[in-house]
């Protein structure tokens, strides 16, 4: 019991407040300047990575298709940490360098693109064989029926993965100050480095990122309730 | 002669499911293609819309002659726009409304402009009684209904000839008057219509011909009331005997 009765004494003694006050505007400040966009740009490459390796799967296109499970196996089978630092730090001695934010959405949107895919691929698969033969007895080419019936429904059958691979990749974007960017983590960090109050600022950090992943929560359970199964199932 | 198949033989790695297959079918005829479960009837016709690829077997349709083995993508796409498939479990789009799902094939396989593509499909859900659901999803619907939007489907781009597979044998028996209704009207519309079905009332009141399949091959095809009246092969007596019994 003592450590947590310390930390509430320590959280709530004045001196601390008053440090967690001040850095509260700032560390949301990044949060929603910084780490929100950080999320979002990196969580749309994901989807477009995702679905265009999903459907090279799905299609059986050769060549391309062992292309696309090397990639995902290599993605799979690495600490995103160490990617971040192969890209960031080692990269530069072959003349590639990139700057911190463009790296770290790089690394986030093929990371997490490889198991998005992963969850696309299997919504894919489970879309009845024989909708897409209807579709070439209405005269349909492939790629139409791709576009009108398989990947929407894929889609709205993987969204909850997709949801959780957004929040992941929201609390994930942290492992970004250690490549150096100024998100909210290391906002958390440097605001520490001149006061010492890592209890009480790293605290407060995770309940920002905590507030983060709960509004998108939220509007999770919205959005699949509105798009419950195409006007919901009768059977 | 609207559709003539000469010879259509297709395997399944060491199972010969098709041992040489002929039909022809005149304008405006009703053919019901009969026989015993495996005796590929499904198979032959997915082998005429190219679902499945013969390994040999010619057909003329329309003044055109395919090899069902070797035929390319374009005669393919020309030969599924003049020619519509009902499926035995219907295979709607499920995350289309049921005005969608008729649509779809006339906007996108047929470039017909979006009102005109609803003016076909209301004529055609009109036609199976189902224009009152336009905005439901096949989820909310009866397994009949979806039935009557999926040839509604096939209707709305005026094909030349239907191919039903056992249109009927995933319905509740209370379900199935409504669609063979539908299909009793099309044949009095003189639609040309070629239906696997094990409904035999259907295929001795509506159909005017009868093919009768076993183990791959046509055992005895000729006119409806012959067919049934005074069956030439003792398989067909089988058949008919087993049938009636079990009814
Ligand atoms: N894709 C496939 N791969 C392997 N064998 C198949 C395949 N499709 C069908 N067959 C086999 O081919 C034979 C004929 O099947 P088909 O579905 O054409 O019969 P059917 O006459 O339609 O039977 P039913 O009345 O039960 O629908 C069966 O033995 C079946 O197991
Ligand atoms: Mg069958």
């Amino acid at each position: 019991m003592t450590p947590i009765v310390t930390f509430f004494e320590k959280l709530f003694s004045g001196r601390v407040w008053g440090i967690l006050l001040d850095a509260f505007p700032r560390l949301l400040g990044y949060g929603i300047r910084v780490t929100v966009p950080l999320t979002v740009i990196s969580f749309a490459l994901a989807m477009v990575i995702a679905v265009i390796v999903a459907l090279i799967q799905f299609a059986q296109v050769r060549g391309l298709r062992q292309l696309c499970r090397f990639y995902i196996w290599l993605i799979r089978g690495t600490p995103l940490l160490v990617q971040l630092y192969l890209i960031f730090y080692g990269l530069p001695s072959i003349g590639v360098t990139l700057n911190a934010f463009p790296a770290a959405v790089l690394v986030f949107g093929f990371n997490e693109g490889a198991y998005m895919a992963e969850s696309i691929r299997g919504a894919l698969e489970s879309v009845t064989k024989g909708q897409i033969e209807a579709g070439y007895c209405v005269g349909m080419s492939y790629l139409q029926i791709m576009w009108h019936i398989v990947l929407p429904q894929a889609l709205r059958t993987a969204f909850p993965a997709l949801s959780n691979s957004l929040i992941s990749m929201l609390k994930g974007t942290s492992l970004a100050a250690s490549i150096t960017v100024m998100e909210m983590f290391r906002q958390a960090q440097v605001i520490n480095g001149r006061v010492y109050e890592a209890l009480g600022l790293y605290t407060e950090v995770a309940l920002i990122y905590l507030l983060f992943c709960s509004v998108l929560t939220v509007v999770q359970r919205k959005m699949e309730k509105k798009l419950s199964s195409y006007g919901g199932n009768r059977a | 002669m609207m559709l003539q198949v000469r010879n259509v033989h297709k395997r399944f790695e060491d199972r010969e499911v098709l041992r040489g297959i002929d039909l022809s079918v005149e304008k405006g005829d009703v053919v019901a293609i009969l026989g015993p479960s495996g005796s590929g009837k499904t198979t032959f016709l997915r082998c005429l819309n190219f679902l499945e690829r013969a390994d040999a077997g010619e057909m003329t349709f329309d003044g055109k002659t395919l090899d069902l083995h070797a035929a390319g993508k374009r005669d393919i796409a020309d030969l599924r726009k003049k020619t519509a498939f009902v499926f035995q479990n219907y295979n709607l789009f499920l995350n289309k409304t049921v005005l969608q799902n008729v649509t779809l094939g006339l906007t996108c396989a047929r470039h017909i402009p979006q009102d005109k593509a609803r003016e076909a499909a209301v004529r055609a859900l009109e036609r199976v009684g189902m224009a009152d659901r336009l905005n439901s999803y096949p989820g909310q619907l009866s397994g009949g209904q979806q039935q009557r939007v999926a040839i509604a489907r096939g209707l709305a781009s005026d094909p030349e000839i239907i191919f039903f597979d056992e249109p009927t044998s995933a319905l509740d028996p209370e379900l199935i008057g409504e669609v063979l209704a539908v299909m009793r009207q099309l044949a009095q519309e003189g639609m040309t219509m070629l239906v696997v079905t094990h409904e035999m009332e259907f295929a001795r009141n509506v159909s005017h011909r009868v093919m009768f399949m076993e183990g791959g091959n046509v055992i005895e095809a000729g006119e409806t009331k012959a067919f049934f009246d005074n069956p030439k092969e003792e398989r067909t007596r089988a058949f008919l005997k087993t049938i009636l019994e079990n009814r």
